[in-house]
């Protein structure tokens, strides 16, 4: 299974866990993963500690994740990018929308 | 068709055999599992009725007069060409190579004399399964070839259309060399030139997420946009913010476009840049000055209007200076290996360019040596704009397009911008469309354009923001200059800048006169190099000198007067 989810230990977010590449294979899954994800959800972790790869279509399902999460009110965060896929997200400038570390 | 059906259908079948009795049972056993047979004496006569009768399934004695087993089978084999007629040896033959060569002359298989119906049976359904099957899959080849060559000529028609919206601009201007596959805008890709109304040009590359129709369908209000405002006047940013807005309105959430745009001003020497998720842009002075303009933006449709930042990173450049724009294709090429050309591919290939080869040539080398291909997929657009000299190089022919409207000849208008809007609206675009009704003037639009903008960042930048122009000398006083003028624009207030048009007919042409007036305390224009000369003379590389040279140029008359806040221009045209 490429993606998990869990909840964090204070129960409050949600964390996404995506192995392998990150790309428009993953997308229903990706979606399936917040879309049901449970109730009382203040916050999500993207964590991509074993994605090997992102595509532009992966920044897509990102920002559908951030639309779902409430846009603006969004609290999302992605966690352990690789260099590659670190590169991707600075070009792209999406620290401006996504808390990355 | 069920296929449960098709494969106990009644077959038509072939049979070969020189021996009578043998052709009669093996006859008698077909036609009792309900099969059409047709008989053939020998190997030509066998070939002769395939030709005709068109059987589905062939059963040939190997050993026979006239023309024996295998040759029939191979030329059988070759008239069959694509379809599959499986080909079924009749034989008392045991011996292995015997056999083979049954098998090598096109043969599928053996049934052996004496004839046993549960095996005939057993053995013409599994032919003909595989007979069906291989039916099949040619008819779906056959069906996505169709539709394949459907796609790609709607794909060309669909191009035509696109061109006549996204027409080249000035893309084969001399100083831009690109490279954009004909149907990049499929794959997403997006390459637009056009020339500004005062000189210089704009030029906008576009990468969609997604392929196919969804990008391209994005790309043509893109191109709409930059085309119908850049002709207009309006500069790069204001493009951009408008661009943003109409992506965001249509695209769905996961779409966007990571961008370029580029505004290359010949006459005083400058880029202003601005770049949203696609790679490093490349400046490139010389062989050993070079500068990389990264992204620093988030791509477009995907901010609001409130948040949306079109603030372009003003750049000085140099007549002969290159700027080297691509989208992700050039970093995602790879070679057999599976490796990607990547930016260390792009720096490889632009630090070893010679001081004689062009950076553009010096990529695309790169790419093919790194690729080992000679031809660039869809996805891959490079585009390389050269600083000129303005003085020799025009793009922007004096446009004589008739119209069939006479146009206002004899009026007057007024028009002030005041306090915070001074920093946020450039009132260019409108004065020109107010002029461009003007018939006789739009003939010049490239010239009352450099009049009006003269006018305009002369009462802004030195009148109201008194921004010294001496600044520009040196390059740090150059990055001082914008930064200071990006401050100093927002906290503007208590100001304004006046312009007065007043347009009548002679009988020889038109007049246009223009009063720019300023709320700022003017200058020494009594005592200013430019204005005393009277010989044209160019004073150095000082931009407020070479501004005022060029109204002086451009105009019948011009005139200061107050403390220099207030200039009238007087612009004659003829018929």
């Amino acid at each position: 299974m490429p993606i998990q989810t869990r909840r964090s230990h204070d129960g409050q977010s949600l964390i996404i866990k995506i192995q392998g590449r990150f790309d428009f294979s993953t997308h229903q899954a990706f979606r399936d993963a917040y879309e049901h994800g449970g109730k009382n959800v203040d916050g999500y972790v993207v964590d991509l500690s074993e994605a090997t790869y992102l595509d532009s279509s992966a920044l897509g399902m990102l920002l559908l994740l951030r639309d779902y999460a409430g846009g603006d009110n969004a609290s999302i965060v992605i966690e352990n990018c690789n260099n590659d896929v670190r590169k991707i997200l600075t070009i792209s400038n999406f620290e401006q929308l996504f808390t990355i570390r | 068709m069920d296929d449960s059906v098709a494969e106990s259908a009644p077959l038509k079948i072939l049979i070969a055999d020189d021996s009578n009795s043998d052709r009669l049972i093996l006859n008698t056993l077909l036609g009792r599992l309900g099969h059409h047979v047709i008989e053939a004496v020998n190997g030509q006569e066998a070939v002769f009725l395939f030709r005709s009768k068109h059987p589905d399934v062939v059963l040939l004695d190997a050993l026979m007069p006239e023309m024996d087993g295998m040759e029939a089978a191979r030329q059988i084999k070759q008239l069959a060409g694509e379809r599959l007629v499986p080909l079924i040896f009749v034989t008392s033959l045991s011996e292995a190579e015997s056999l083979a060569q049954c098998l090598e002359a096109g043969g599928d298989g053996f049934l052996s004399k004496p004839y046993n119906q549960v095996l005939i049976k057993a053995k013409l359904q599994a032919f003909n399964r595989m007979r069906l099957m291989h039916q099949t899959l040619s008819d779906q080849r056959d069906l996505m070839h169709v539709r394949n060559r459907q796609l790609l000529e709607e794909q060309h028609v669909a191009r035509r259309v696109f061109d006549n919206v996204a027409h080249t601009g000035c893309l084969d201007a001399t100083n831009i060399r690109y490279h954009a596959s004909p149907l990049s805008v499929f794959s997403g890709d997006v390459l637009f030139a056009s020339p500004r109304p005062a000189g210089g040009m704009l030029v906008f590359a576009g990468d969609f997420t997604g392929h196919g129709l969804p990008a391209a369908i994005g790309a043509l209000p893109v191109a709409e946009i930059f085309y119908g405002m850049a002709s207009k006047g309006f500069d790069g940013g204001d493009i951009l913010s408008e661009i943003n807005l109409k992506l965001v309105r249509i695209l769905p959430k996961d779409m966007f476009c990571c961008a370029v745009m580029v505004e290359a001003d010949f006459a005083h020497n400058q880029l202003k840049i601005w770049n949203g998720g696609l790679p490093d842009m490349w400046l490139m002075r010389s062989s050993t000055e070079r500068f990389i303009l990264p992204s620093r933006h988030l791509p477009l449709g995907i901010l609001g209007a409130e948040q949306f930042k079109a603030d372009m990173e003003t750049v000085r450049s140099q007549p002969g200076d290159r700027l080297l724009l691509m989208t992700d294709g050039v970093l995602e090429c790879t070679n057999n290996e599976g490796e990607v050309f990547g930016e260390q591919g792009v720096r490889l290939a632009v630090e070893h360019a010679g001081s004689e080869s062009h950076p553009f040539d010096a990529l695309m080398d790169g790419i093919r040596r790194f690729t080992g291909r000679q031809k660039f997929g869809d996805d891959l657009t490079l585009c390389c704009l050269e600083m000129v000299d303005e003085a020799g190089f025009a793009v922007l022919p004096d446009n004589a397009v008739a119209s069939t409207l006479a146009g206002p000849t004899q009026w007057k208008c007024e028009y002030e911008i005041q306090g915070r809007t001074l920093g946020e609206f450039n009132p260019l675009p409108l004065l020109l469309h107010i002029c461009m009704e003007v018939p006789g003037l739009r003939r010049k639009s490239g010239e009352i354009y450099t009049l009006l903008s003269e006018l305009y960042n002369n009462a802004l930048e030195h009148g109201v923001l008194e921004l010294p122009s001496d600044w520009k000398y040196t390059s740090e006083g150059f990055d001082r200059y914008y930064s200071e003028r990006t401050e100093r624009l927002d906290r503007v207030s208590g100001h304004y800048i006046r312009f007065s048009l007043y347009h009548e007919l002679s009988n020889w042409g038109g007049r246009l006169s223009c009063v720019c007036e300023d709320s700022g305390r003017g200058f020494d224009y009594k005592s200013h190099p430019v204005l005393q000369a009277t010989e044209m003379v160019q004073s150095g590389p000082r931009y407020g000198g070479r501004g005022l040279a060029l109204l002086k140029r451009l105009a019948k008359s011009i005139r200061f007067h107050e403390q220099g806040n207030r200039v009238e221009v007087v612009y004659d045209w003829y018929f």
